[in-house]
């Protein structure tokens, strides 16, 4: 379903894989060995040679912006364009169901983005991605600010996405939980992508 | 026209101020004497080159060499613009787009002037071309370079908000929009503010000159409001053309942020 042929950039080496409908791959590295490279080059943030395809079309015939809206990435730190939450939401009402359940308020929609804590922002961000229904989702440590709970509640919500056809890939720096949420893991070695066994 | 004429004894008794400075410096160990006297001689050669420069002008009246002269301060000013930026576009975008777009806005708004209101004949002649453009110039050219300013280390500054919108599927106008809206705002803040207070705070270089060269007050108040009129057309023209153009550049046809478009910052 999202097919990868020789993705590469400086600092990323040929990587080729592929992600089936409602798979999830977790992906391993020590910082800087070029993860969030392949994350950025996936959602075609940066300019990178090769191929991805989604449902057998090539993204290069399909705009940036239309390749974005399926493959959503979730990077470790969002970023945040307006000063208050609720303007980085087309419909807060939409959101909120997704909201209240990884634990986040009504009135998140009137905070301040300086005034959320970190777990809360990366919340947020990650139902600011889910609320478009991608088709396959780029996650960058998206748990890593949360505690056990809300952690399995995150995960949780993942699951569904999957079993709905939803195909991920999930950074983790903790085994157990790649473990947990995946069937298969790449592992990223100074920006060489390899297949775990 | 009736206006005191100044001779150079004039000026020498004028001088004695600036020896005054260089001398205040002095006694005060403050280390700029040199400077002062330097800066001082530089402004009197410059000024009397520009006036020979001009006289000659003014006495061919060619529309060849008044274009020539125009070429040369609008190149001028597009390096002036170049070095105001801390991190420039690369490549030959660097020069290029300020000074483009200066040179499209400042000889749009200047020849409409000299072909609609001012109508001097022939309509290319230098007494009236070359100080209209002059003050187009300067202050489009600190439209442009503010504007630009601020495009880049706003672009550079929001980078991961603008990229968080282009994650979630926004276009690369969308998605630059804050940045474009502030750097613009930024570019236009002078020429509203002077607008505002000009006559209150101070009286314009410009008209206070005429007034001394014998010009009756509401003639040279009607020129200087013309000149606010197109200081305002050139520096919004320029400064929109500048910022949407290194808006265009910064990003790229598959909609990404290319800030590796940017030189690396200075020092």
């Amino acid at each position: 379903m999202f097919v990868v042929s020789d993705l590469a950039r400086p600092g990323l080496e040929p990587t080729s894989f592929t992600l089936n409908a409602g798979e999830c791959i977790a992906v391993r590295g020590a910082s800087g060995s070029g993860k969030s490279l392949l994350l950025r080059g996936l959602a075609d943030l940066d300019d990178c040679s090769g191929q991805v395809t989604l449902d057998e079309i090539e993204r290069n015939d399909m705009s940036g912006p239309e390749w974005r809206r399926q493959v959503a990435y979730v990077p470790a730190e969002a970023g945040w364009w307006a000063s208050l939450i609720g303007s980085h939401f087309d419909d807060w009402s939409e959101v909120l169901p997704l909201a209240t359940e990884m634990g986040l308020p009504e009135a998140a929609c009137d905070w301040p983005v300086a005034q959320a804590s970190t777990g809360e922002r990366q919340r947020l961000a990650l139902a600011r991605a889910l609320i478009k229904s991608p088709k396959v989702l780029l996650l960058d440590e998206p748990t890593s600010g949360l505690d056990t709970g809300t952690t399995a509640i995150v995960e949780n919500l993942i699951a569904r996405r999957r079993e709905n056809g939803a195909a991920v890939l999930w950074v983790s720096h903790d085994p157990a939980q790649a473990k947990r949420i995946a069937t298969r893991s790449l592992v990223v070695e100074q920006g060489r992508v390899q297949e775990a066994i | 026209m009736d206006y005191v004429r100044l001779d150079y004894v004039d000026l020498a008794v004028a001088a004695l101020l600036v020896i005054a400075n260089a001398g205040l410096s002095i006694v005060l160990e403050l280390g700029l004497a040199r400077r002062v006297l330097i800066a001082a001689f530089r402004m009197v050669v410059q000024l009397v080159l520009v006036g020979l420069v001009l006289k000659t002008l003014f006495a061919l009246t060619s529309p060849l060499w008044t274009g020539v002269a125009a070429l040369a301060m609008i190149l001028f000013a597009g390096r002036e613009i170049m070095a105001r930026q801390d991190r420039r576009l690369t490549g030959l975008w660097g020069y290029g787009l300020g000074t483009t777009c200066m040179l499209l806005a400042a000889a749009i708004v200047t020849v409409f002037a000299l072909t609609s209101s001012v109508r001097p004949d022939p309509w290319y002649d230098p007494r009236y071309a070359i100080p209209l453009l002059g003050m187009i110039l300067g202050n489009t050219m600190t439209g442009i370079s503010l504007g630009l300013h601020a495009l880049t280390t706003g672009l550079v500054r929001e980078r991961t908000g603008v990229e968080a919108q282009l994650a979630l599927g926004a276009t690369r106008f969308e998605a630059v929009r804050p940045v474009v809206r502030a750097a613009l705002t930024s570019a236009l803040m002078p020429i509203v503010n002077s607008m505002a207070a000009t006559g209150l705070v101070a009286l314009p270089g410009m008209m206070t000159g005429q007034i001394l060269a014998g010009v009756a007050p509401e003639e040279a108040v009607k020129y200087q409001i013309l000149i606010m009129f197109l200081i305002a057309g050139g520096t919004t023209l320029g400064a929109t053309a500048a910022v949407m153009g290194g808006a265009t550049r910064l990003t790229d046809a598959r909609h990404r942020l290319r800030l590796d478009r940017l030189s690396a910052a200075k020092d």
